[in-house]
Protein backbone atom coordinates (compact mmCIF):
# COMPACT_ATOMS: atom_id res chain seq x y z
CA UNK A 1 0.00 0.00 0.00
CA UNK A 2 1.59 3.54 -0.62
CA UNK A 3 1.92 6.41 1.37
CA UNK A 4 -1.49 8.10 -0.51
CA UNK A 5 -3.62 5.29 -0.16
CA UNK A 6 -2.58 5.00 3.22
CA UNK A 7 -3.39 8.50 4.12
CA UNK A 8 -6.81 8.33 2.22
CA UNK A 9 -7.81 5.50 4.37
CA UNK A 10 -6.69 7.22 7.58
CA UNK A 11 -8.43 10.51 6.33
CA UNK A 12 -11.82 8.24 5.44
CA UNK A 13 -11.68 6.74 8.94
CA UNK A 14 -11.53 10.48 10.86
CA UNK A 15 -14.07 11.47 8.46
CA UNK A 16 -16.49 8.69 8.47
CA UNK A 17 -16.61 7.32 5.04
CA UNK A 18 -16.31 4.37 4.27
CA UNK A 19 -14.46 3.66 0.68
CA UNK A 20 -14.09 1.18 -1.43
CA UNK A 21 -10.46 -0.17 -2.57
CA UNK A 22 -11.33 1.14 -6.14
CA UNK A 23 -11.76 4.40 -4.90
CA UNK A 24 -8.99 4.79 -2.18
CA UNK A 25 -6.58 3.81 -5.25
CA UNK A 26 -8.40 6.83 -7.26
CA UNK A 27 -8.42 9.03 -4.32
CA UNK A 28 -4.98 8.39 -3.47
CA UNK A 29 -3.20 9.05 -7.05
CA UNK A 30 -5.84 12.47 -7.39
CA UNK A 31 -4.83 13.12 -3.13
CA UNK A 32 -1.15 13.04 -4.50
CA UNK A 33 -1.66 15.23 -7.46
CA UNK A 34 -3.55 17.98 -5.82
CA UNK A 35 -1.67 18.42 -3.15
CA UNK A 36 1.42 18.40 -5.44
CA UNK A 37 0.09 21.12 -7.53
CA UNK A 38 -0.86 22.86 -4.30
CA UNK A 39 1.80 23.17 -2.45
CA UNK A 40 3.08 26.45 -3.31
CA UNK A 41 0.70 27.31 -0.65
CA UNK A 42 3.17 25.57 1.98
CA UNK A 43 6.10 28.15 0.29
CA UNK A 44 4.70 31.40 0.37
CA UNK A 45 6.48 34.14 1.78
CA UNK A 46 4.24 35.23 4.33
CA UNK A 47 6.70 38.07 5.86
CA UNK A 48 4.84 41.24 7.13
CA UNK A 49 1.12 42.02 8.49
CA UNK A 50 -1.37 42.35 6.59
CA UNK A 51 -1.99 46.16 7.81
CA UNK A 52 -5.29 46.96 6.59
CA UNK A 53 -7.03 43.23 6.43
CA UNK A 54 -10.48 44.08 7.11
CA UNK A 55 -11.27 43.69 11.19
CA UNK A 56 -14.08 40.76 11.51
CA UNK A 57 -16.48 39.79 14.23
CA UNK A 58 -19.58 37.81 15.04
CA UNK A 59 -22.55 40.22 16.44
CA UNK A 60 -24.68 38.98 19.35
CA UNK A 61 -27.97 39.22 19.78
CA UNK A 62 -29.62 38.98 23.00
CA UNK A 63 -30.06 35.13 24.57
CA UNK A 64 -34.05 34.86 24.33
CA UNK A 65 -35.86 32.34 24.36
CA UNK A 66 -38.49 31.72 20.97
CA UNK A 67 -40.82 29.43 19.41
CA UNK A 68 -38.75 26.55 17.39
CA UNK A 69 -39.87 23.93 14.85
CA UNK A 70 -42.61 21.71 16.39
CA UNK A 71 -41.26 18.31 17.33
CA UNK A 72 -43.21 16.46 14.19
CA UNK A 73 -41.54 18.71 11.93
CA UNK A 74 -38.15 18.33 13.12
CA UNK A 75 -38.75 14.53 13.11
CA UNK A 76 -39.85 14.69 9.41
CA UNK A 77 -37.00 14.08 7.79
CA UNK A 78 -35.36 11.30 9.97
CA UNK A 79 -35.10 8.16 8.39
CA UNK A 80 -35.61 6.39 11.35
CA UNK A 81 -38.29 7.61 14.61
CA UNK A 82 -39.02 6.01 17.48
CA UNK A 83 -41.34 7.66 20.44
CA UNK A 84 -41.03 11.32 19.40
CA UNK A 85 -36.99 10.52 19.26
CA UNK A 86 -34.49 10.29 16.24
CA UNK A 87 -33.72 6.31 16.22
CA UNK A 88 -30.03 5.28 15.90
CA UNK A 89 -28.41 2.37 16.40
CA UNK A 90 -28.10 1.15 20.11
CA UNK A 91 -24.47 2.76 21.64
CA UNK A 92 -23.85 1.15 25.04
CA UNK A 93 -23.48 -2.35 25.49
CA UNK A 94 -23.13 -3.15 21.63
CA UNK A 95 -20.56 -2.76 19.12
CA UNK A 96 -19.80 1.16 18.35
CA UNK B 1 -34.23 38.66 -25.48
CA UNK B 2 -36.78 40.17 -23.02
CA UNK B 3 -35.45 41.06 -19.55
CA UNK B 4 -37.36 41.20 -16.54
CA UNK B 5 -37.31 45.00 -16.10
CA UNK B 6 -39.55 45.09 -19.35
CA UNK B 7 -41.63 42.39 -18.27
CA UNK B 8 -42.10 43.78 -15.00
CA UNK B 9 -43.42 47.17 -16.20
CA UNK B 10 -46.22 45.72 -18.21
CA UNK B 11 -47.28 43.08 -15.51
CA UNK B 12 -47.70 45.96 -12.77
CA UNK B 13 -49.32 48.45 -14.86
CA UNK B 14 -51.79 45.33 -15.72
CA UNK B 15 -50.93 45.35 -19.78
CA UNK B 16 -50.28 41.53 -19.09
CA UNK B 17 -51.36 38.85 -16.61
CA UNK B 18 -49.41 37.13 -14.17
CA UNK B 19 -50.94 34.15 -15.38
CA UNK B 20 -50.46 34.28 -19.00
CA UNK B 21 -46.78 35.14 -18.16
CA UNK B 22 -46.35 32.42 -15.74
CA UNK B 23 -48.30 29.83 -18.21
CA UNK B 24 -45.59 31.32 -21.20
CA UNK B 25 -42.70 30.07 -18.83
CA UNK B 26 -44.41 26.38 -17.89
CA UNK B 27 -45.30 25.91 -21.72
CA UNK B 28 -41.59 26.66 -22.72
CA UNK B 29 -39.90 24.46 -20.14
CA UNK B 30 -42.11 21.55 -20.90
CA UNK B 31 -41.20 22.20 -24.50
CA UNK B 32 -37.29 22.54 -23.57
CA UNK B 33 -36.37 20.39 -20.29
CA UNK B 34 -36.55 17.29 -21.47
CA UNK B 35 -33.36 18.43 -23.19
CA UNK B 36 -31.95 20.86 -21.11
CA UNK B 37 -32.65 18.96 -17.55
CA UNK B 38 -32.67 22.66 -15.75
CA UNK B 39 -35.33 22.22 -13.84
CA UNK B 40 -34.97 19.63 -10.70
CA UNK B 41 -38.53 20.52 -9.92
CA UNK B 42 -41.39 22.45 -11.32
CA UNK B 43 -44.14 23.64 -8.95
CA UNK B 44 -46.79 24.08 -12.01
CA UNK B 45 -50.50 23.70 -9.95
CA UNK B 46 -48.81 25.74 -7.38
CA UNK B 47 -47.19 28.67 -9.60
CA UNK B 48 -50.65 29.03 -11.51
CA UNK B 49 -52.48 29.22 -8.12
CA UNK B 50 -50.33 32.19 -6.97
CA UNK B 51 -50.33 33.98 -10.98
CA UNK B 52 -53.98 33.82 -10.34
CA UNK B 53 -54.19 35.34 -6.75
CA UNK B 54 -51.63 38.21 -7.51
CA UNK B 55 -53.72 38.54 -10.52
CA UNK B 56 -56.73 39.00 -8.52
CA UNK B 57 -54.95 41.18 -5.88
CA UNK B 58 -53.89 43.64 -8.56
CA UNK B 59 -57.49 43.94 -9.94
CA UNK B 60 -58.71 44.45 -6.66
CA UNK B 61 -56.13 47.76 -6.37
CA UNK B 62 -53.79 46.44 -4.23
CA UNK B 63 -50.66 48.16 -5.08
CA UNK B 64 -47.86 45.73 -6.74
CA UNK B 65 -44.47 44.53 -4.94
CA UNK B 66 -41.29 45.49 -7.19
CA UNK B 67 -41.09 41.85 -8.35
CA UNK B 68 -45.03 41.43 -9.10
CA UNK B 69 -45.93 38.17 -10.92
CA UNK B 70 -42.31 37.75 -11.96
CA UNK B 71 -41.64 33.94 -12.37
CA UNK B 72 -38.55 32.79 -10.56
CA UNK B 73 -36.47 29.37 -10.05
CA UNK B 74 -34.33 28.50 -7.59
CA UNK B 75 -30.76 26.36 -7.03
CA UNK B 76 -31.61 23.02 -5.11
CA UNK B 77 -29.58 24.34 -1.99
CA UNK B 78 -32.27 26.85 -1.15
CA UNK B 79 -34.79 25.75 1.55
CA UNK B 80 -38.08 26.65 0.39
CA UNK B 81 -41.02 24.99 3.04
CA UNK B 82 -42.50 22.24 2.25
CA UNK B 83 -40.39 21.38 -0.88
CA UNK B 84 -37.78 19.18 -1.49
CA UNK B 85 -34.31 21.02 -1.26
CA UNK B 86 -32.22 17.90 -2.21
CA UNK B 87 -28.87 20.16 -3.21
CA UNK B 88 -28.32 17.82 -6.28
CA UNK B 89 -27.30 14.88 -3.89
CA UNK B 90 -28.65 11.33 -2.97
CA UNK B 91 -27.77 12.17 0.50
CA UNK B 92 -31.00 14.60 0.49
CA UNK B 93 -33.27 12.61 -2.13
CA UNK B 94 -36.78 13.58 -0.55
CA UNK B 95 -35.53 15.80 2.03
CA UNK B 96 -38.36 18.29 2.27
CA UNK B 97 -37.45 21.50 4.06
CA UNK B 98 -39.55 22.77 7.57
CA UNK B 99 -38.87 26.53 6.61
CA UNK B 100 -37.91 28.95 4.01
CA UNK B 101 -34.73 30.46 2.82
CA UNK B 102 -34.39 34.06 3.81
CA UNK B 103 -33.46 35.47 0.34
CA UNK B 104 -36.39 33.22 -1.08
CA UNK B 105 -39.12 34.64 0.96
CA UNK B 106 -38.01 38.10 0.35
CA UNK B 107 -38.56 36.91 -3.89
CA UNK B 108 -42.23 35.75 -3.00
CA UNK B 109 -42.91 38.99 -0.15
CA UNK B 110 -42.00 41.39 -3.23
CA UNK B 111 -44.46 39.23 -5.76
CA UNK B 112 -42.52 36.60 -7.37
CA UNK B 113 -44.15 33.47 -8.12
CA UNK B 114 -41.84 30.26 -7.54
CA UNK B 115 -42.09 28.06 -10.38
CA UNK B 116 -39.22 25.57 -9.85
CA UNK B 117 -35.93 24.36 -8.13
CA UNK B 118 -33.10 23.86 -10.76
CA UNK B 119 -30.26 20.86 -10.82
CA UNK B 120 -26.73 22.18 -9.43
CA UNK B 121 -23.81 20.26 -8.71
CA UNK B 122 -23.91 17.98 -5.47
CA UNK B 123 -23.32 20.05 -2.96
CA UNK B 124 -22.34 22.94 -5.21
CA UNK B 125 -19.27 21.60 -5.11
CA UNK B 126 -17.99 21.51 -9.37
CA UNK B 127 -18.13 23.79 -12.48
CA UNK B 128 -19.89 21.33 -14.85
CA UNK B 129 -23.18 20.49 -14.07
CA UNK B 130 -21.59 17.20 -14.23
CA UNK B 131 -21.54 16.56 -10.10
CA UNK B 132 -25.81 16.17 -9.83
CA UNK B 133 -26.35 12.92 -8.73
CA UNK B 134 -30.00 13.27 -10.66
CA UNK B 135 -29.35 15.06 -14.13
CA UNK B 136 -26.59 16.36 -16.22
CA UNK B 137 -28.11 19.96 -17.56
CA UNK B 138 -27.14 20.70 -20.63
CA UNK B 139 -25.71 24.12 -22.09
CA UNK B 140 -28.33 25.29 -24.59
CA UNK B 141 -25.52 26.49 -26.66
CA UNK B 142 -24.09 23.48 -27.63
CA UNK B 143 -25.90 20.48 -25.58
CA UNK B 144 -22.41 18.69 -26.01
CA UNK B 145 -21.11 21.00 -23.74
CA UNK B 146 -21.10 21.82 -20.19
CA UNK B 147 -23.20 24.50 -18.93
CA UNK B 148 -20.93 25.30 -15.88
CA UNK B 149 -21.29 25.11 -12.12
CA UNK B 150 -22.80 24.36 -9.21
CA UNK B 151 -25.64 26.74 -10.48
CA UNK B 152 -25.80 24.75 -13.90
CA UNK B 153 -29.75 24.65 -13.61
CA UNK B 154 -30.05 28.27 -12.94
CA UNK B 155 -28.48 29.77 -15.67
CA UNK B 156 -29.41 27.10 -18.41
CA UNK B 157 -33.15 28.24 -17.21
CA UNK B 158 -32.29 31.98 -17.42
CA UNK B 159 -30.74 31.40 -20.83
CA UNK B 160 -33.12 28.90 -22.56
CA UNK B 161 -36.18 31.97 -21.76
CA UNK B 162 -37.42 29.48 -19.59
CA UNK B 163 -37.58 31.82 -16.52
CA UNK B 164 -36.32 35.34 -16.67
CA UNK B 165 -34.63 35.37 -12.84
CA UNK B 166 -32.94 32.60 -10.81
CA UNK B 167 -31.03 32.17 -8.10
CA UNK B 168 -28.09 30.60 -7.36
CA UNK B 169 -25.08 30.48 -5.27
CA UNK B 170 -21.59 31.52 -5.57
CA UNK B 171 -18.85 29.86 -3.12
CA UNK B 172 -15.58 30.29 -5.43
CA UNK B 173 -17.61 30.82 -8.91
CA UNK B 174 -20.29 29.20 -9.33
CA UNK B 175 -22.93 32.07 -10.00
CA UNK B 176 -20.19 33.64 -12.38
CA UNK B 177 -18.89 30.82 -14.24
CA UNK B 178 -22.15 29.40 -15.65
CA UNK B 179 -23.43 32.35 -16.52
CA UNK B 180 -20.38 32.96 -18.10
CA UNK B 181 -20.87 29.95 -20.64
CA UNK B 182 -24.87 30.13 -20.79
CA UNK B 183 -24.33 34.22 -22.01
CA UNK B 184 -26.43 35.70 -19.19
CA UNK B 185 -25.82 38.13 -16.33
CA UNK B 186 -24.39 36.63 -12.98
CA UNK B 187 -23.65 38.62 -9.93
CA UNK B 188 -22.22 37.23 -6.26
CA UNK B 189 -22.82 39.92 -3.83
CA UNK B 190 -20.68 41.32 -1.18
CA UNK B 191 -20.21 38.55 1.43
CA UNK B 192 -23.11 39.12 3.72
CA UNK B 193 -25.20 41.17 1.25
CA UNK B 194 -27.42 38.72 1.09
CA UNK B 195 -28.88 36.38 3.90
CA UNK B 196 -27.61 32.96 4.09
CA UNK B 197 -30.44 31.40 6.10
CA UNK B 198 -31.80 28.29 4.63
CA UNK B 199 -28.96 27.60 2.23
CA UNK B 200 -27.49 24.62 2.46
CA UNK B 201 -23.84 25.24 3.69
CA UNK B 202 -21.02 24.55 1.73
CA UNK B 203 -18.08 26.94 2.60
CA UNK B 204 -19.58 29.03 5.33
CA UNK B 205 -17.08 31.57 5.05
CA UNK B 206 -17.14 32.41 1.23
CA UNK B 207 -21.20 31.00 0.24
CA UNK B 208 -23.29 33.55 -1.07
CA UNK B 209 -26.80 34.00 -2.48
CA UNK B 210 -27.02 35.71 -6.03
CA UNK B 211 -28.92 36.15 -9.36
CA UNK B 212 -28.78 35.16 -12.17
CA UNK B 213 -30.61 37.20 -14.80
CA UNK B 214 -30.67 38.71 -18.56
CA UNK B 215 -29.55 41.85 -17.62
CA UNK B 216 -27.55 44.30 -15.02
CA UNK B 217 -30.95 46.16 -14.67
CA UNK B 218 -32.68 42.51 -13.63
CA UNK B 219 -30.10 41.80 -11.17
CA UNK B 220 -30.33 45.36 -10.23
CA UNK B 221 -34.14 45.06 -9.26
CA UNK B 222 -33.41 41.86 -7.31
CA UNK B 223 -30.71 42.44 -5.61
CA UNK B 224 -32.76 45.41 -3.82
CA UNK B 225 -34.98 43.07 -2.72
CA UNK B 226 -32.75 40.34 -1.49
CA UNK B 227 -29.68 42.57 0.37
CA UNK B 228 -30.63 43.24 4.32
CA UNK B 229 -29.57 42.30 7.29
CA UNK B 230 -31.29 38.67 8.49
CA UNK B 231 -31.33 38.01 12.62
CA UNK B 232 -31.24 34.47 11.52
CA UNK B 233 -27.51 35.20 9.52
CA UNK B 234 -25.29 36.32 11.93
CA UNK B 235 -22.66 37.41 8.91
CA UNK B 236 -25.15 38.97 7.26
CA UNK B 237 -24.18 43.08 7.45
CA UNK B 238 -26.20 44.73 9.93
CA UNK B 239 -26.04 48.47 8.30
CA UNK B 240 -26.14 47.40 4.42
CA UNK B 241 -28.72 48.33 2.37
CA UNK B 242 -28.66 47.84 -1.68
CA UNK B 243 -29.54 51.11 -3.78
CA UNK B 244 -28.65 51.09 -8.09
CA UNK B 245 -26.48 53.47 -9.03
CA UNK B 246 -28.15 56.43 -11.24
CA UNK B 247 -24.69 57.19 -13.33
CA UNK B 248 -23.76 56.46 -16.54
CA UNK B 249 -21.10 54.35 -15.19
CA UNK B 250 -18.27 54.99 -17.77
CA UNK B 251 -17.53 58.99 -16.97
CA UNK B 252 -14.37 59.15 -14.80
CA UNK B 253 -14.26 55.47 -13.90
CA UNK B 254 -11.04 53.86 -12.71
CA UNK B 255 -10.72 50.67 -14.22
CA UNK B 256 -7.67 48.46 -13.18
CA UNK B 257 -6.97 45.03 -15.08
CA UNK B 258 -5.19 42.57 -13.37
CA UNK B 259 -1.98 41.78 -14.86
CA UNK B 260 -2.78 37.77 -13.99
CA UNK B 261 -6.05 37.91 -15.57
CA UNK B 262 -4.95 38.59 -18.62
CA UNK B 263 -1.68 35.94 -18.94
CA UNK B 264 -1.09 32.62 -21.19
CA UNK B 265 -3.79 30.49 -19.29
CA UNK B 266 -6.60 32.22 -20.66
CA UNK B 267 -7.85 31.50 -24.12
CA UNK B 268 -6.31 33.90 -27.06
CA UNK B 269 -9.85 34.58 -28.47
CA UNK B 270 -11.49 34.88 -24.84
CA UNK B 271 -9.01 37.21 -24.06
CA UNK B 272 -9.60 38.99 -27.16
CA UNK B 273 -13.34 39.46 -26.42
CA UNK B 274 -12.23 41.02 -23.20
CA UNK B 275 -9.80 43.47 -24.64
CA UNK B 276 -12.48 44.63 -27.20
CA UNK B 277 -14.95 45.12 -24.16
CA UNK B 278 -12.28 47.54 -22.31
CA UNK B 279 -12.38 49.24 -25.60
CA UNK B 280 -15.97 49.75 -25.29
CA UNK B 281 -15.18 50.99 -21.60
CA UNK B 282 -12.22 53.69 -22.87
CA UNK B 283 -14.06 55.29 -25.31
CA UNK B 284 -16.55 56.51 -23.58
CA UNK B 285 -14.63 58.16 -20.70
CA UNK B 286 -13.25 55.42 -18.48
CA UNK B 287 -9.19 54.96 -17.34
CA UNK B 288 -7.73 51.48 -17.70
CA UNK B 289 -4.22 50.70 -15.87
CA UNK B 290 -2.52 47.33 -15.07
CA UNK B 291 -2.94 46.80 -11.43
CA UNK B 292 -0.72 43.92 -9.91
CA UNK B 293 -2.26 41.08 -7.27
CA UNK B 294 0.57 38.95 -6.46
CA UNK B 295 -0.91 36.88 -4.07
CA UNK B 296 -4.05 35.84 -6.46
CA UNK B 297 -1.36 33.20 -7.76
CA UNK B 298 -2.05 31.64 -4.34
CA UNK B 299 -5.78 31.74 -5.03
CA UNK B 300 -6.50 28.50 -6.05
CA UNK B 301 -4.54 26.52 -3.06
CA UNK B 302 -5.96 29.14 -0.84
CA UNK B 303 -9.49 28.61 -2.09
CA UNK B 304 -9.69 25.12 -1.63
CA UNK B 305 -7.74 24.37 1.54
CA UNK B 306 -10.51 26.54 3.08
CA UNK B 307 -13.19 25.77 1.27
CA UNK B 308 -12.29 21.68 1.74
CA UNK B 309 -12.06 22.74 5.29
CA UNK B 310 -15.08 24.38 5.96
CA UNK B 311 -17.36 21.49 3.80
CA UNK B 312 -15.70 18.89 6.01
CA UNK B 313 -17.31 20.21 9.03
CA UNK B 314 -20.26 21.57 7.28
CA UNK B 315 -21.64 18.11 5.70
CA UNK B 316 -20.19 16.36 8.96
CA UNK B 317 -23.71 16.62 9.92
CA UNK B 318 -25.56 13.94 7.00
CA UNK B 319 -24.81 10.97 9.28
CA UNK B 320 -28.19 9.45 8.52
CA UNK B 321 -29.81 10.64 11.89
CA UNK B 322 -31.69 13.44 11.35
CA UNK B 323 -32.32 14.03 7.86
CA UNK B 324 -31.86 12.36 4.69
CA UNK B 325 -30.78 8.72 3.18
CA UNK B 326 -29.55 5.91 5.85
CA UNK B 327 -27.95 2.69 5.10
CA UNK B 328 -27.31 0.56 8.19
CA UNK B 329 -23.46 -1.06 7.42
CA UNK B 330 -22.32 -3.30 10.03
CA UNK B 331 -25.15 -2.27 12.27
CA UNK B 332 -23.27 -0.22 14.77
CA UNK B 333 -23.53 3.51 15.08
CA UNK B 334 -20.38 4.59 13.46
CA UNK B 335 -20.76 1.87 10.98
CA UNK B 336 -24.24 3.21 9.86
CA UNK B 337 -22.48 6.77 9.43
CA UNK B 338 -19.64 5.66 7.49
CA UNK B 339 -22.11 3.35 5.25
CA UNK B 340 -24.66 6.51 4.96
CA UNK B 341 -21.80 8.77 4.11
CA UNK B 342 -20.34 5.70 1.55
CA UNK B 343 -24.17 5.75 -0.01
CA UNK B 344 -24.72 8.97 -0.27
CA UNK B 345 -21.64 11.28 -1.30
CA UNK B 346 -20.69 11.52 -5.25
CA UNK B 347 -16.90 11.02 -5.66
CA UNK B 348 -16.39 14.88 -6.22
CA UNK B 349 -17.70 15.42 -2.52
CA UNK B 350 -15.94 12.57 -1.20
CA UNK B 351 -12.66 13.81 -2.26
CA UNK B 352 -13.50 17.28 -0.69
CA UNK B 353 -14.65 15.66 2.53
CA UNK B 354 -11.24 14.11 2.37
CA UNK B 355 -9.35 17.12 1.62
CA UNK B 356 -10.52 18.67 3.56
CA UNK B 357 -10.23 16.39 6.84
CA UNK B 358 -6.30 16.31 5.58
CA UNK B 359 -5.69 19.97 5.97
CA UNK B 360 -7.24 20.32 9.38
CA UNK B 361 -5.71 17.48 11.08
CA UNK B 362 -3.13 17.28 13.21
CA UNK B 363 0.41 17.83 12.08
CA UNK B 364 -0.95 19.73 9.07
CA UNK B 365 -3.45 22.08 9.80
CA UNK B 366 -0.12 24.82 10.58
CA UNK B 367 1.36 23.78 7.32
CA UNK B 368 -2.37 24.28 4.98
CA UNK B 369 -5.52 25.64 6.87
CA UNK B 370 -3.04 27.70 8.44
CA UNK B 371 -1.26 29.11 6.04
CA UNK B 372 -4.71 29.54 3.55
CA UNK B 373 -6.03 31.78 6.19
CA UNK B 374 -2.57 34.34 6.59
CA UNK B 375 -3.00 34.26 2.88
CA UNK B 376 -6.41 35.45 2.28
CA UNK B 377 -5.56 38.20 4.41
CA UNK B 378 -2.71 39.24 2.30
CA UNK B 379 -5.47 38.86 -0.87
CA UNK B 380 -7.72 41.20 1.08
CA UNK B 381 -5.12 43.63 1.69
CA UNK B 382 -3.78 43.38 -1.44
CA UNK B 383 -7.09 43.90 -2.96
CA UNK B 384 -7.65 47.36 -0.70
CA UNK B 385 -4.48 48.74 -1.56
CA UNK B 386 -5.90 48.26 -5.65
CA UNK B 387 -9.16 49.83 -4.55
CA UNK B 388 -7.32 52.60 -3.60
CA UNK B 389 -6.79 54.07 -6.92
CA UNK B 390 -9.27 51.83 -9.20
CA UNK B 391 -13.07 51.80 -8.97
CA UNK B 392 -13.41 48.17 -10.24
CA UNK B 393 -11.18 45.63 -11.67
CA UNK B 394 -12.41 44.04 -15.25
CA UNK B 395 -11.28 40.45 -16.98
CA UNK B 396 -12.37 37.22 -17.77
CA UNK B 397 -14.63 35.55 -15.92
CA UNK B 398 -13.37 32.17 -17.03
CA UNK B 399 -9.50 31.13 -18.68
CA UNK B 400 -12.16 29.38 -21.38
CA UNK B 401 -15.64 29.13 -23.41
CA UNK B 402 -17.58 26.27 -22.02
CA UNK B 403 -15.69 22.67 -22.19
CA UNK B 404 -17.05 19.47 -23.20
CA UNK B 405 -19.27 17.21 -20.93
CA UNK B 406 -17.25 14.52 -19.99
CA UNK B 407 -13.55 16.84 -19.14
CA UNK B 408 -14.19 17.55 -15.81
CA UNK B 409 -14.23 14.21 -14.43
CA UNK B 410 -10.72 13.75 -16.68
CA UNK B 411 -8.60 16.23 -14.68
CA UNK B 412 -10.00 17.48 -11.08
CA UNK B 413 -6.99 19.68 -10.87
CA UNK B 414 -7.07 21.19 -14.04
CA UNK B 415 -10.69 22.07 -13.36
CA UNK B 416 -9.61 23.40 -9.87
CA UNK B 417 -6.86 25.62 -11.42
CA UNK B 418 -9.30 26.80 -13.95
CA UNK B 419 -10.49 28.89 -11.09
CA UNK B 420 -8.32 30.78 -10.74
CA UNK B 421 -10.19 34.16 -12.34
CA UNK B 422 -13.24 33.86 -9.98
CA UNK B 423 -11.77 32.74 -6.84
CA UNK B 424 -9.94 35.96 -5.64
CA UNK B 425 -13.02 38.10 -5.60
CA UNK B 426 -14.54 34.78 -3.50
CA UNK B 427 -11.65 34.69 -0.70
CA UNK B 428 -11.79 38.70 -0.65
CA UNK B 429 -15.45 38.94 0.13
CA UNK B 430 -15.96 41.14 -3.02
CA UNK B 431 -19.06 41.85 -4.74
CA UNK B 432 -18.44 40.38 -8.93
CA UNK B 433 -20.42 40.50 -11.92
CA UNK B 434 -20.32 38.24 -14.97
CA UNK B 435 -21.71 39.67 -18.43
CA UNK B 436 -21.65 38.13 -21.69
CA UNK B 437 -19.17 40.12 -23.79
CA UNK B 438 -18.85 38.52 -26.78
CA UNK B 439 -18.92 34.60 -28.89
CA UNK B 440 -16.53 32.28 -29.75
CA UNK B 441 -16.72 29.83 -32.49
CA UNK B 442 -15.29 26.31 -30.82
CA UNK B 443 -16.27 23.28 -33.26
CA UNK B 444 -19.41 24.70 -35.30
CA UNK B 445 -21.03 26.21 -31.97
CA UNK B 446 -21.28 29.83 -31.01
CA UNK B 447 -20.75 29.77 -27.48
CA UNK B 448 -20.49 33.31 -25.34
CA UNK B 449 -17.99 34.52 -23.59
CA UNK B 450 -18.04 36.79 -19.77
CA UNK B 451 -16.78 39.65 -18.66
CA UNK B 452 -15.82 39.62 -14.91
CA UNK B 453 -16.78 43.24 -13.01
CA UNK B 454 -15.30 43.33 -9.18
CA UNK B 455 -15.86 46.16 -7.06
CA UNK B 456 -14.78 47.03 -3.34
CA UNK B 457 -16.65 45.56 -0.63
CA UNK B 458 -20.02 47.37 -0.53
CA UNK B 459 -19.58 48.36 -4.24
CA UNK B 460 -22.41 46.05 -5.22
CA UNK B 461 -23.81 49.16 -6.84
CA UNK B 462 -21.14 50.53 -8.52
CA UNK B 463 -20.10 46.97 -9.97
CA UNK B 464 -23.89 46.16 -11.44
CA UNK B 465 -23.72 50.50 -12.80
CA UNK B 466 -20.74 49.82 -14.97
CA UNK B 467 -22.28 46.42 -15.86
CA UNK B 468 -25.39 48.44 -17.22
CA UNK B 469 -23.61 50.86 -18.47
CA UNK B 470 -21.62 48.31 -21.07
CA UNK B 471 -24.90 46.76 -21.67
CA UNK B 472 -25.73 49.92 -22.51
CA UNK B 473 -22.86 50.55 -25.64
CA UNK B 474 -23.38 46.78 -26.23
CA UNK B 475 -25.77 43.96 -27.15
CA UNK B 476 -24.21 40.82 -26.40
CA UNK B 477 -26.82 40.21 -22.97
CA UNK B 478 -29.67 40.28 -26.31
CA UNK B 479 -28.26 37.35 -27.71
CA UNK B 480 -29.79 34.11 -27.33
CA UNK B 481 -28.43 30.47 -27.91
CA UNK B 482 -29.93 29.25 -31.08
CA UNK B 483 -29.88 25.89 -29.82
CA UNK B 484 -32.89 26.78 -27.89
CA UNK B 485 -34.36 27.35 -30.85
CA UNK B 486 -33.81 24.09 -32.78
CA UNK B 487 -34.96 22.49 -29.50
CA UNK B 488 -38.26 23.95 -29.86
CA UNK B 489 -39.16 22.11 -33.56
Amino acid sequence: MSDDTELVRRMAALAHLDVTDREVEDLGRQFADILSAFEALTRADLEGDPADAEPSGTPLRPDVERPSLAREEALANAPRTADGFFSVPKTIGGQS
Amino acid sequence: MRDATDLLADLAAGRRSVRSVVDGCLERIALLDADLQAFASVHTDEARERADALDAELAAGRAPGPLFGLPVAIKSNLCVRGHESNCGSRMLDGYRAPYTATAVQRLLDAGAVLVGTTHMDEFAMGSSGENSSFAVTRNPWDRTRAPGGSSSGSAVAVAAEMVPLALGSDTGGSVRQPASFCGVTGFKPTYGAVSRYGLVAFGSSLDQVGPIARSARDVEAALAVLCGADEHDSTSLRDYRFESDAGDGFEGLRIGLPAPFFGDAVDRDVRASVEAAVDVFCERGAKVEIVELPFTELAVPTYYVLATAEASSNLARYDGVECGRRADGDGSLAGMFAATREAGFGPEVKRRILLGTYVLSSGYYDAWYGRALAVRDRLRSEFARVFERCDLLLGPTYPTPAFSLGTAEADPVAVYQADVLTVPASLAGLPAASVPCGRVAREGADLPVGLQLIGPARGDARVLAAARAFQSASDHHHASPTATHEGAR
